[in-house]
């Protein structure tokens, strides 16, 4: 049995004569070493974290230590569900996220589709070096710029309304204000970046196609909604689950450059409370539990999402 | 690449019509969104005081100044973020590169035995990882809270690039160059570092700047495990505590009383911060538009 498929694989002669793993080893001892050092490596920082996730159900003391900690089962989990906090994050999250989704999501395609109208080349080349801009800069960068513009006190588009007649906007300092700032911040950072791989799929599509829809009469429209959508579909879906995993995290770089004191009500989200409880106050345990659940939620959406999109036929990315 | 050159969906040549200038005057408006805020933070970094406090400034400089600069370039602090910026993100893309190129070239020759067990382990870390206090504990417990191996260390990794990397390899190297080699008794090590490399120079450049653009503009891990030691703050944490939380001040503030208004300041820093990027952005711009087409290919 083990002889036979073994000489399946292996076809030539001098293969079969040995076989298993000890044999792979030291025909391919060099592969092994080379891939030892990024395995080692990614136990180190990646999976050992890991095992830091049982901290989320014990009752953990720095002075008791990591394993002198008493075991407290889900007692942290029911603990976090009943602060008041814990709702706020969540919903904020949701909030935050499923807006941004229909916003910076959507913004990219119909970009894309306008870029692919455009006839002349190098229009469309400068345009998108200037969209693409954004994208290359920090969080940082983006939310000092966003406070030299929309401040108050001091902000261009504060002069310039002033200037025109108009009254001087909180954009930063008001709840609701910096809802729609910090989404269109999201829209301004990404929308260029975006249109990268829908036009890489629209470069795809038969031009051959666009001649026939012309030769039956289609206008532009009717061939972009007929040809081109339908050709960059498969892209959009793949893009949307990838993004659906994300609805449970959010980027806690951009909240945390955008948020300031006077805005509390919708920066509180689940990245920035496990911030709060764990790495400034030292709640270990609530904080891990915190993040345990969002991830958890997450990996539930991914492949929900997935198992949705393979139902209506589509490819799916798991 | 294609993206930009490739347009079927126009006609060859056609007259400018109505919907045609419609859809550049959207595509004007949006770049110059990108584009405006910019020129604005910069004029103001060049103005004087005066004209920024009496509201005067759009997108010119008024009263051309660059004393704002000078300040920054005898603010030691600053420049010393700089510099720490610079070796992190030389070390974490050297890091990066070596770490991607020892996974991807066994994992995308087919005679590695196991390769399936092994990418899984390396691509599961993409979609599940401990979270912020796993790893700001695992952080803790090595010993690098507060060196500058904590911003090196932890996310050099990236399966996202070795992904890419291993496609690319499995891809671009022929089977028969690598056997040809491995007739002349040429070992793994000797393949992949006369053969492999040399012909993979552009995804390994795509990938450099992939890794050293993420490091240079990341502040969030910087911002948990750089605590005390202030001296190691790189750029884009000492911005965010210089602008953002306004919570440090200028070290020559006190000696300099002819720069009143901090918002100048405040411009210059931003400016000073975004230059690197701006000076290498029209270089590597085509680069990343490869990377993320080639991250778009599926397995």
């Amino acid at each position: 049995m083990k002889v036979a498929s073994a000489s399946k694989t292996n076809q030539t002669a001098l293969l079969s004569k040995k076989e298993g793993i000890g044999y792979y080893l030291q025909r391919d001892w060099q592969l092994y070493l080379l891939v030892l050092f990024p395995l080692a490596f990614v136990i180190v920082f990646k999976y050992l974290p890991m095992t830091g996730l049982v901290i989320a159900f014990k009752d953990y003391k720095i002075a008791r230590g990591f394993w002198g900690s008493e075991w407290v089962g889900f007692q942290i989990f029911q603990e976090i569900f009943s602060k008041p906090d814990f709702a706020r994050a969540v919903r904020n999250t949701l909030l935050l996220n499923i807006l941004d989704l229909c916003f910076s999501f959507t913004m990219p395609i119909v970009l894309a589709i306008l870029l692919n109208e455009v006839k002349s080349v190098r229009f469309k080349r400068v345009n998108q070096t200037l969209l693409y801009l954004p994208h290359f800069l920090s969080w940082v960068i983006i939310g000092a710029i966003g406070y030299q513009l929309l401040s108050e006190g001091s902000g261009v588009v504060n002069n310039l309304i002033e200037l025109m007649g108009g009254n001087r906007i909180p954009f930063l300092q008001e709840d609701t204000n910096w809802l729609i700032s910090y989404l269109a911040i999201g829209v301004w950072q990404s929308m260029g970046w975006g249109t990268i791989i829908y036009l890489a799929a629209m470069s795809g599509i038969n031009p051959e196609m666009y001649e026939a829809a012309t030769v039956d009469g289609a206008g532009r429209w009717r061939k972009v909604w007929n040809i081109t959508v339908p050709s960059i579909r498969a892209t959009i879906v793949t893009l949307l689950i990838m993004n659906l995993g994300k609805v449970m995290e959010g980027s806690f770089e951009r909240i945390f450059a955008l948020q300031n004191k006077a805005t509390t009500e919708f920066t509180t989200t689940i990245p920035v409370l496990v911030y709060r409880w764990g790495i400034e106050s030292g709640n270990f345990s609530r904080a891990t539990a915190l993040g345990l659940f969002q991830s958890v939620i997450g990996i539930i959406l991914v492949i929900t999402a997935d198992r949705v999109a393979k139902k209506l036929g589509e490819d799916g990315i798991l | 690449m294609s993206a930009s050159t490739g347009n079927p969906a126009a006609p060859r040549k056609g007259r400018l019509d109505i919907w045609e200038l419609l859809i550049r005057l959207v595509l004007i408006i949006a770049s110059l969104a990108c584009l405006l805020p910019f020129l604005h933070v910069v004029s103001k970094s060049l103005s004087s005081d005066s004209f920024v406090i009496a509201n005067k400034v759009f997108l010119w400089p008024e009263g051309i100044t660059i004393e704002a600069y000078k300040k920054i370039f005898a603010d030691a602090s600053i420049l010393r973020s700089l510099y720490i910026s610079v070796i992190v993100t030389v070390l974490f893309t050297i890091l990066g590169m070596v770490l991607t190129i020892c996974a991807a070239y066994p994992l995308s020759r087919t005679q590695f035995k196991g390769r399936r067990v092994i990418t899984f382990i390396f691509l599961f870390t993409m979609y599940f990882s401990g979270g912020i206090i796993p790893d700001y504990m695992n952080i803790n417990n090595l010993g690098l809270m507060d060196t500058i191996w904590s911003m090196v260390l932890p996310l050099s990794f990236s399966a996202f690039n070795l992904l890419i990397m291993k496609t690319s390899l499995t891809s671009s190297i022929p089977v028969s160059l690598e056997e040809s080699a491995r007739i002349d008794g040429a070992g793994h090590f000797r393949i992949l570092l006369s053969i492999v490399l040399p012909l993979s120079k552009p995804i390994m450049a795509t990938l450099a700047l992939f890794y050293a653009v993420g490091r240079w503009n990341a502040y969030q891990d910087a911002l948990f495990y750089i605590k005390h030691e202030t001296d190691l703050r790189p750029l884009q944490l000492k911005l965010y505590y210089l602008v953002i939380q306004a919570s440090e001040s200028f070290q020559l503030e006190a000696t300099q009383v002819s720069l009143s208004n901090p918002e100048v300041l405040k411009a210059s820093v931003v400016v000073f911060a975004t230059l690197p990027i701006l000076c290498v952005y029209p270089f590597v711009q085509k680069y990343f538009v490869q990377g993320v087409m080639l991250g778009a290919v599926k397995e």
